[in-house]
Formats: structure tokens, sequence, C-alpha cells
């Protein structure tokens, strides 16, 4: 089956199966390596990707689920001014040991900023909860979060 | 080039870099790789505009040492940080000397070479502007990138002065003058991972994101207990599956870090390998570990505490008569469970196999043992197997030993193309080189005034005779050895079929937890504060063990620890109820880690309000940001693996699967941990692994001081409920 999916405001076709998971096709298809396989069974959030803007594991995703949803991947969210902002927290606070799993960390960190702009100790919990990091950032990663929300360090 | 200059551990070498400048080569096991050509070493590069570049020759996993250890070098070399470029060094440790991300070892072994290295490549700068200048050497100092001539005001950047450079003869390593650390300028302070960026913005940076022109992708399914044959598979089926190449069966071998049996799926889209080989429907052959579980282990493990030890390992003075005597015995047994690594990226490997030569691209810990496996699996030549470092997405030991790297050889070698082989996460979990569990009976006596006068620890494990399997052992200079007139170490152990392998702080993760969690309920026999009871064991300061060796321990070290961290969490001080301080202190790698931790518990579950951490590695900090992540992400890798981690095994083979039944910590969990380093006269030494061991006895010791309730087995699991 041909799929034509518009994937960081890009247009590309691709010929698979529909059960194909979006990570496969972004991986392997697309050459978009920056999304990451952790699971396969969306327990880790390393696959995180945007459909118009709401984070979903993109390795349970189907590819013929997609239609025409604007997939916004790692190496796209630099042009949403609150991903640019995650990404330069990220830097300033040295998040990253491995950096294995950061992607889907900042996927996951842009959909809560962009829903929730100043999000309490709480909503971060909730929202970066699925996402695991085995080096176990989340001190940083929750740090970065509030600073790129303009909230004071906790 | 000139002759090179030769020390006991190190060698320098300096001649012309390609596109100008100075190239120092350098290599830190000194004499010993003097026959070989200069070029082929690490190097220092200094090119005309002025930039150093720097090969790092440490695999990275995360643990910052692509980052530490060109700081050393920069800091010597005097250049702007700005300016420093990072290479990865190739795997050849003829080439490297030691190349291994483990044991806590390279800040250890590289500190005074790294630093001898940078300030070569300044004195000889420094030479070149004088000639240039026509002034002594003793005249001119640095400034980051420059050479400074301070009486004339006048100032030559290392770029002009680099091509000049090249032309003297490197200086005898040991008369070098190294700086004042209090002149530092990099070391010392936080600079970002080298990688940051490109892991920020989904640059491609991991073994699975090597992309190679006309590469295919494989995966490759095993028996689910270890080593057993294929008996069938569905080869017509998998090659069916639209985009399958081809399927075929491997007939591998038993070693349990080798090649094993099992059918390899290869495929244009790793999807559709995946799909190939659900449709292989394998059946496996019986195997002579297929009776063994988790139960069975342990009721081996509970006859032997019954029938008592095998053999004694160590006896200092007469613990049995230290017993008898005693006014006080406790007794307790421990024990803690199999886990797993799962490093966040799961196994994989790229390899291309042509006209007998193999190329590899591996996240690996531990390169050569790989080589030297993929070399007699294939029956080429070591030197016909060239291997790219590619950074791991996390390691924790499970990358040292690289049983996916000759899977991927292997199936390269069937396939006319490169070939990138992944894991499943259930592949990862199911076919790891676990932390093996082990087992603790001790049995200690207090004289009347509450002193411990004997201790007995009955460790039971798993090997044969003498011999422990990987990771299984245990040494005999476990503190309190030494500190206690009456001390005896005894053994026992079981054959096992498991892979077994070093995880962060191998043996030490377990003997932390079973040696201070005992430690707090003799304190607690001995009507003694946990704190004091530690201090008074440590004694005066001074050295267990013999000067310069790797697990001789320093008492007055862990006071220091001991001391800082009591202080720090206000140990002693009155909590709401339902919550309690625990505290312990272990010795690993080199590193004096004290911890306490804050916990209560409430619904059965025990929560980590606040951790705090002192650790003594020496008078030097290098990364301080990398140091922080190394000492945080050691205590909550430890806070996850006590409350829930555990491999289960049932018919040879293991139970979790995915992080759904292996769970890793999640952020809702994570408390906030200070961390304080105690800047000791000693030299630096490594920070990822030492302070994990203290960590679960912490943890424990906090939850008995809330409930009441202690913790002798691990995960802690349902226990609280």
């Amino acid at each position: 089956m041909a799929y034509t999916l518009t994937v960081n405001g890009s247009p590309h076709t691709v010929d698979t199966e529909p059960g194909t998971p979006l990570l496969w096709v972004l991986r392997d298809l697309l050459d978009l390596v920056g999304t990451k396989y952790g699971c396969g069974v969306a327990q880790c959030g390393a696959c995180t990707v945007h459909l118009d803007g709401v984070p979903v594991r993109a390795c349970v995703t189907p590819v013929s689920r997609v239609g025409a949803k604007a997939v916004t991947t790692i190496e796209g969210i630099a042009a949403n001014p609150v991903g640019a902002r995650v990404q330069e927290a990220w830097k300033s606070l040295d998040v990253p040991q491995c950096g294995y799993c950061q992607a889907g960390q900042i996927m996951s960190a842009t959909a809560l900023l962009a829903a929730t702009p100043k999000p309490t100790d709480a909503q971060i919990d909730e929202a970066m909860d699925g996402n695991l990091c085995r080096c176990a950032t989340y001190p940083r990663i929750r740090k970065a979060i509030k600073s790129a929300s303009g909230q004071a360090e906790a | 080039m000139n002759a090179p200059v030769l020390s006991r551990r190190l060698f320098l070498a300096a001649s012309t870099a390609a596109g100008g400048g100075l190239m120092l080569a350098f290599n830190l096991e000194g004499e010993a790789r003097a026959a070989g050509p200069a070029a082929l070493s690490a190097y220092l590069k200094v090119s005309p505009d002025g930039k150093a570049t720097i090969a790092s020759k440490i695999p990275e996993v995360g643990q910052g040492m692509r980052t530490a250890l060109p700081m050393i070098i920069a800091e010597e070399l005097d250049v702007a940080w700005e300016d420093v470029i990072v290479e990865q060094a190739l795997a050849d440790t003829k080439v490297y000397g030691r190349q291994v991300a483990g044991g806590s070892m390279a800040t250890t072994l590289e500190w005074d070479g790294m630093r001898r290295v940078g300030a070569a490549g300044r004195w000889m700068l420094i030479q070149a502007a004088a000639a240039k200048l026509n002034v002594p050497a003793a005249e001119l100092t640095t400034e980051p990138g420059r050479v400074v001539h301070a009486a004339s005001g006048r100032r030559l950047s290392y770029g002009d002065l680099a091509q000049a450079a090249a032309a003297i003869a490197p200086p005898d390593p040991k008369t070098l003058v190294l700086k004042d650390p209090k002149a530092f300028r990099i070391i010392g302070k936080s600079h970002v991972q080298t990688d940051t960026d490109a892991i920020l913005t989904g640059k491609p940076l991991f073994g699975i994101d090597v992309r190679l022109p006309g590469m295919v992708y494989a995966t490759f399914l095993k028996a689910p207990t270890f080593a057993a044959k294929v008996a069938s598979a569905d080869l017509a089926a998998a090659k069916a599956v639209k985009g399958v190449r081809d399927a075929f069966v491997v007939e591998g071998g038993t070693a349990l870090d080798g090649l094993l049996p099992g059918v390899a799926v290869v495929a244009d889209s790793w999807w559709a390998a995946r799909r190939g080989r659900n449709a292989l429907d394998a059946t496996w052959a019986e195997h002579p570990t297929s009776a063994q579980s988790t139960a069975s282990l342990a009721a081996r493990a509970a006859e032997f505490a019954k029938a008592g030890a095998q053999r004694v390992a160590r006896a200092d003075g007469d613990v049995a008569a230290a017993l008898k005597g005693a006014a006080k015995v406790v007794s307790a047994s421990y024990d803690y469970p199999f886990i797993a690594h799962a490093p966040l990226e799961p196994q994989n490997c790229t390899a291309r196999v042509k006209d007998g030569k193999v190329e590899i691209w591996a996240p690996t810990q531990n390169p050569e043992p790989g080589r030297a496996l993929v070399a007699k699996t294939l029956n080429v030549p070591p030197e016909n197997v060239t291997i790219h470092l590619i950074r791991c997405g996390g390691g924790f030991g499970r990358r040292l030993i690289n049983d996916y790297m000759v899977e991927a050889a292997f199936i390269a070698s069937k396939v006319d193309a490169p070939v990138q082989l992944i894991w499943t996460r259930e592949d990862d979990i199911q076919h790891d080189f676990y932390r093996p569990g082990g087992w603790h009976n001790f049995t200690a006596g207090l004289d009347a005034k509450g002193d411990l006068v004997a201790w007995r620890d009955h460790f039971v494990s798993f090997g044969e005779g003498e011999t422990f399997v990987r990771s299984g052992g245990m040494n005999s200079t476990q503190f309190p050895a030494g500190a206690v007139a009456n001390y005896q170490h005894e053994v026992s152990v079981m054959p096992l079929g498991i892979p077994t392998g070093p995880l962060r702080a191998p043996g030490n993760n377990a003997f932390g937890f079973v040696i201070q969690s005992f430690t707090d309920e003799v304190a607690l026999a001995a009507k003694t504060d946990p704190v004091e009871f530690r201090r008074k064991l440590l004694g005066e300061p001074r050295l267990i063990g013999p000067e310069g060796q790797n697990d001789s321990f320093h008492t007055g070290r862990m006071r220091g620890v001991l001391d800082l961290v009591a202080e720090k969490s206000g140990w002693g001080r009155k909590l709401a109820k339902g919550r309690g301080l625990g505290v312990a202190c272990h010795f690993s790698h080199l590193g004096y880690v004290a911890v306490v931790m804050e916990v209560s518990v409430a619904k059965g579950e025990a929560k980590v309000h606040k951790v705090w951490v002192a650790a003594d590695v020496g008078r030097q900090i290098i990364n301080p940001t990398g140091a922080d992540h190394q000492v945080q992400g050691s205590i909550l890798d430890a806070i996850g693996s006590t409350l829930r981690q555990k491999i289960t095994f049932e018919n040879g083979a293991a139970v979790e699967s995915n992080f759904g039944d292996f769970p890793l910590l999640r952020m809702s969990e994570t408390p906030p941990i200070e961390v304080h380093y105690l800047l000791s006269d000693n030299r630096p030494t490594g920070l990822g692994e030492p302070v994990l061991p203290p960590a679960p006895a912490a943890l424990c010791n906090a939850i008995f001081a809330a409930t009441g309730k202690r913790i002798r087995s691990l995960p802690v699991g349902d226990q609280l409920a």
C-alpha cells in the first residue's frame, strides 16, 4: 500500500504494509533515525512523535492510521518555538547521559508545554511518567521543563 | 618525525599533521608500545587554525568520558574548550591500550597521563615560541590558545606556532611541570557533553542509527532456554513475508557468551524481518538446563545454608569460639535476585563481511574480546576485523560482552550485503548476562559493651569448585574484614546454566545491600545508633590491606563521608510518624560513599522523599555536571532495582520480557538528591559505579526505621503490603 505522510512539513510517499508501525516507516523507509526503538509496546516512550501536536508512541501507531495528520519528529521539533525552547533548556542543563531516550523526552516535554505552559510538578509527572530514562536523568528533565516554561527551578 | 620519547608509562612522538600543524602521538602503555610506529597511537593535534583535535579512545556509554578525558588534555595544553574537537578512535588495543568502559577505571588510569600529554604539547608550543621570539622559554607562559611573553607583551597563537612545534623533540614526560590545580580553567568546571547537540536534534549517533549503502536488517531468534538447539522452524513461511530476503538456521555453539543456536531472518526493513520472525513458529530441542528455575536454585541455596559451607575463603581469629563467648549473637539470611541491565538501546550491531575482511560498527563497552570472538567464529585473522566504536545507548556493563557482535558478523557472512542486527526488547531482557542472584547467611557476635567481636558470612553463589560464574564471586576483603578480630568468609557454589555478567558495580551492588543491612541489624542489637555503630566499627583512621592494592580499605576516608552525610542529612533529627532515615556506606571501585535516604511507607509502597550522598573519589572532580549525573543516576538506578526489579527463571528461561514486568524507575518516583564531594588528598578515581552499592541498604534501612519491617530479600516488591 502507498501512503503519503506529512513529516516535519514535507510530504513523503512510502509503500508498505498497513500495519507497519510509524516508527519503522520513519527509521527504515524515510531514514529519520532520531526517533528511537526502545520496547515496541508503548512502555518506554523512546519513539514519541507528534501527530498534529499530540504525543503518540510511534512503535504502536500503524502507518495506516496516520492519515492526513502532520507528523513531527525530533528532527523537526526545532521549528516549533516551544520545541526549540525545550532543546535550549536541555542543552543548558546538560540533561542527557547516554542520550538514547532524550528525543522521546523532548517530544513529550514539548507537547506538555504547548498544552500547559506552566506545569506543576504533578503535571510534569503525569506527562513524563511514560518516558523511561535508564540513566535516570529525571531530576534534570524536571529542571529543564521548569526552565523552558520560565518557572524558577524547584 | 622526531625520535620518540619514552617513559615507563607514557610514549610521545611528534610529527607534522596532515594539513599542517603539530601532531603529538601518545600512548599510555609506554615502553610496551615503543616498538610500533608512532603514528599508530592516540593523538593530540594542534592545527594552524588553532583548533586542538583530541582522539577519545574510551567507548562512550553515557558515562561522559568523551568529554572528561579530553578536558584533562585541554587543560594542560591550555586551550579554550570551544577550540577542542573530539574524534572517536577506532577500536584497537594494540594502538590505544586499554579501551574499556568498565570498572570505573578510566579516570584512575588516564588522569596523570592525559595531563602530561597536554603539558607536553604546551611545552613544545612554548619552545617554538621561544625560538621565534628569540627569548628564553622560561620567560614564556600561556593563556588559552596563546603563548605569552609578558615582558614584551607579545603573544603568539597556538595555530601560528603549531607547524614549528612539530619539528621540536617532545619532552621527557617525567620532567614536565603540571599546572597548579588552583590555576585550572577547564577541569573542575562543568562542561556539556560533546555529543549533546547531536542528541538533542536527533542526529544519527547510536548503533541502530548506522546506515550503509545496500544495508539490510536482521533479527535473530534464540531459544528461551539458553543455548538450546533449533528443533524446527518454518523458514518458508518467514521467506514468504514481503520484504524478507532470507531466513536460515544458525547451528551455533554451547558457550553462553559465544554464537548461540538460533534462526536469522534478513529483510529490506527491520519490521519485515520482525514479521518474518513471527512466522517462523520455531520449536527447540531439550537442553540440560531446561529444568532450571528460580525455585530450584533457591531450594539448593537453602540446603547449603542448612548443611554449612563447602569451603572457607578467609578465617581471621576463631569465629566459632568468639560466637560462643559473645554476649549477644545475631543471625540473618539475605538474598537478592538476578536482574537485567536493560539499557534503553536494545543490543544491535552492523557488520559487513567481504573478501575475508570484517568491518563492524558496534555499540560496545569492550571491543577487543568481540574482535577475538568474531575472528574465531568466522575463522578470519583478528587483524582482518575492523571495529568502529559507536556511542552506546546505555551500557551498565551489558555491552562488555559482545554476543550481539558475533551474531551480526555471522549473519553478515551469509548475506551479500551489510547487515544491521537489532534485538527486540524481549531478546534483550531474556538473553542478558544477568547480575547473578545470591544468598548470604550472616552471624555476628557482640560483647557485653556492644562491640562487634565476630562476623561470619556464608555466601552461596554459582560456579564449580573454587571457580565462580562470571560476576558471581566475592572478595574476602569486604568490610568489616580486618576490623573485627574474628572474621570468617565461607563459600558454597552450585552449577548454573544461565548467562551472568557484570552490572554496574558488579558484586558490590549486592554486597553493599547485604552487609550494610545486616550491619544495621547488628547496631540495633547493640542498642547503638546506626551511624554511631559504623563510626565505632571503622575506628581509628588506617588502611586495612596492603598499600596500593585496589581493595585495600581506608577507614578514615569512609569515616569522612559518613560524618559528612550524617551532618548534611540532619541525622538523628525527629521525623514524622511513618517516616524513617536509613544510612549505609560502602567502598568499591576505589571510591568511598555514604548515603542517607528519607523514606515513608503508605499503602504498601515505599516512597523516597530525599537522598543525601557524600562521596570521596579523591582530590579532583573533573567535570562536575558529568559527576553529578553519575552520582544521581547511580542512586536512582539502585532505587529502581531495589524496589521492583527481578528476573525469574522457569524451564531454564527468563520469565520477564519487557518494561511491563521489568520496570524501570519513573519520573514521579524520583526524589531530590543532594550530592556532596569530600575532596581528599588522594588521586582522582572513577564515579560511574561506587555510588550505587550503598544505596539499596540506605533505602531498606530507612524502610526499617519507618516501619520496623526488615527487608532481607530483594526486590522490596509487595513485602510492605
